[in-house]
């Protein structure tokens, strides 16, 4: 298994053992992610961050990974300040990049950037998100946070609710879980369903998932809830945004029908989906999710950089 | 014996076996009548041994096999004849790369490679009959391949 300058454009550049094996080394990874003990096996490696879509988990993960791992960073949080504002390309932007830094990650608006940004790029590329497109490092960290939780994903059942339809995370997530062989059921409203590309790929790997428009059918089953935001962003138009905000809200009512190891995850943000009451409770995984995205960039920072804690 | 209905060609290229009603798509491809001033000749619905198909002649021009290739996108089953002397010269059948190269637009308005960066469309092979093809850069399908062709 081969990680030294590998770009991580799609979930699908991995095997499911190459998963495994960023796993095993990203749990390796959480002292060093805590603080409880620390490295500096980076040192002498810059990361560029390259951010033109607003992330708070994404990026500050991103960068604690490498302060963590003992590397440095440079790059930008927002475009304004570069010279995109001037008309710049972003395989321009990428080629600057690439000649200032040994690492990118990479978030845009446009899907695809990513698989350009590699193209340009002699450095290894990280999908930071783009678009509606894949969110790969997402996709692991929830893998991970679900194996280290449930112990396995074979047989688990798993429902994926909200925005099936423009939800980046979902549509990588559908493919990777049933890579797992986990037991998959898609909850959303009609106009935002799970594209029939996403469902054909699950079956090709003998996963049928099971799709319903009603939350409360399926809550006393599951025992993995995945919530989604609805992204106004993502809609192309007000109206058909309108229609379905709001549909569901997970509050502490409806977890009462729920199992009692039921664990809930978001990718966040949050904006009214998940009550703030449902926080205190033993099903809200959402926050210790969002830490595993420390640990899980930190292993692949390490392994594509090819300097490996012994 | 029954009678064409359009005359044998002395020299040029006769693309049979089109797929029926898909002609002007394959003159689309191949940027016809654009780059041609010769006769060109099309026949559409006409009865073969298969049922219908539709055929395309050009006079005094040979295609290239390469550039005829694309147009198994829209007819996978056309075959290239090249005449000469109102002989059968050369004579293929039509077969599409791995990956199509600047010819097909991304239906994905928000693909990177529909933005004005310095790349051309790129398109991955999933099945070549029927043909489908997935944008090696959002991995989006276009559902009508020949509604996309540039």
């Amino acid at each position: 298994m081969k990680f030294k300058g590998r770009d991580v454009v799609s979930i699908k550049d991995f095997s499911k053992q190459e998963i495994q094996s960023i796993f095993s080394y990203a749990k390796k990874m959480i002292p060093y992610a805590k603080g409880e003990k620390t490295t500096s096996i980076l040192k002498g490696t810059i990361l560029a961050s390259l951010f033109f879509e607003p992330s708070t988990r994404t990026r500050l993960s991103f960068e604690s990974a490498m302060h963590r791992l003992g590397g440095k960073l440079i790059g930008f949080a927002e475009p304004s300040s570069t010279s995109l504002k001037k008309g710049e390309s972003l395989a321009d932007t990428i080629r600057m990049a690439d000649a200032y830094s040994d690492l990118i990650v990479l978030r845009h608006h446009q899907e695809g950037a990513a698989r350009l940004a590699a193209e340009f790029a002699d450095a290894p590329v990280l999908n930071g998100g783009d678009g509606a497109g894949q969110h790969p490092t997402q996709c692991l960290l929830d893998l991970f946070t679900i194996i280290t939780e449930k112990k396995s994903i074979k047989n688990k059942h798993i429902a994926l609710l909200g925005d099936l339809k423009y939800g980046r995370t979902v549509h990588s997530l559908a493919y990777a879980l049933s890579l797992f062989g986990a037991d998959l059921t898609f909850v959303s409203p009609d106009n935002l369903k799970m594209p029939k590309e996403v469902i054909n790929e699950c079956k090709e790997l003998h996963v049928e998932p099971k799709s319903t428009t009603s939350l409360e059918r399926v809550i006393k089953e599951v025992d993995v809830l995945y919530v989604t935001r609805i992204q106004r962003e993502r809609f192309p138009d007000a109206e058909e945004y309108n229609k379905v905000v709001g549909t569901y809200k997970i509050d502490t009512e409806l977890l009462q029908k729920a199992k009692e190891d039921m664990i809930i995850m978001h990718p966040l943000p949050r904006v009214t989906e998940i009550d703030p009451e449902v926080d205190r409770t033993p099903h809200a995984l959402y926050f210790k999710q969002a830490f595993n995205g420390v640990p899980v960039r930190m292993a692949l920072l390490s392994l594509i950089a090819g300097r490996k804690i012994a | 014996m029954k009678e064409l209905r359009i005359q044998p060609i002395k020299s040029g290229t006769v693309i049979d076996h089109i797929t029926a009603g898909h002609a002007l798509k394959v003159l689309r491809i191949l940027h016809i009548p654009e780059t041609t001033s010769s006769t060109v000749s099309v026949a559409m619905n006409v009865m073969g041994k298969q049922g219908k198909k539709d055929i395309v002649k050009i006079e005094k021009r040979e295609l290239d096999p390469h550039e005829v290739d694309k147009i198994a996108l829209v007819a996978p089953k056309a075959t290239i004849n090249i005449i000469r002397e109102y002989e059968v010269a050369e004579k293929h059948r039509v077969e599409l790369a791995d990956e199509i190269i600047g010819i097909v637009k991304c239906s994905n308005p928000t693909c990177v490679s529909n933005a004005n960066e310095p790349v051309k469309s790129r398109f991955l092979v999933t099945s070549k009959d029927p043909p489908q093809i997935k944008c090696y850069y959002c991995e989006r399908e276009p559902d009508d391949i020949s509604e996309r062709i540039i």
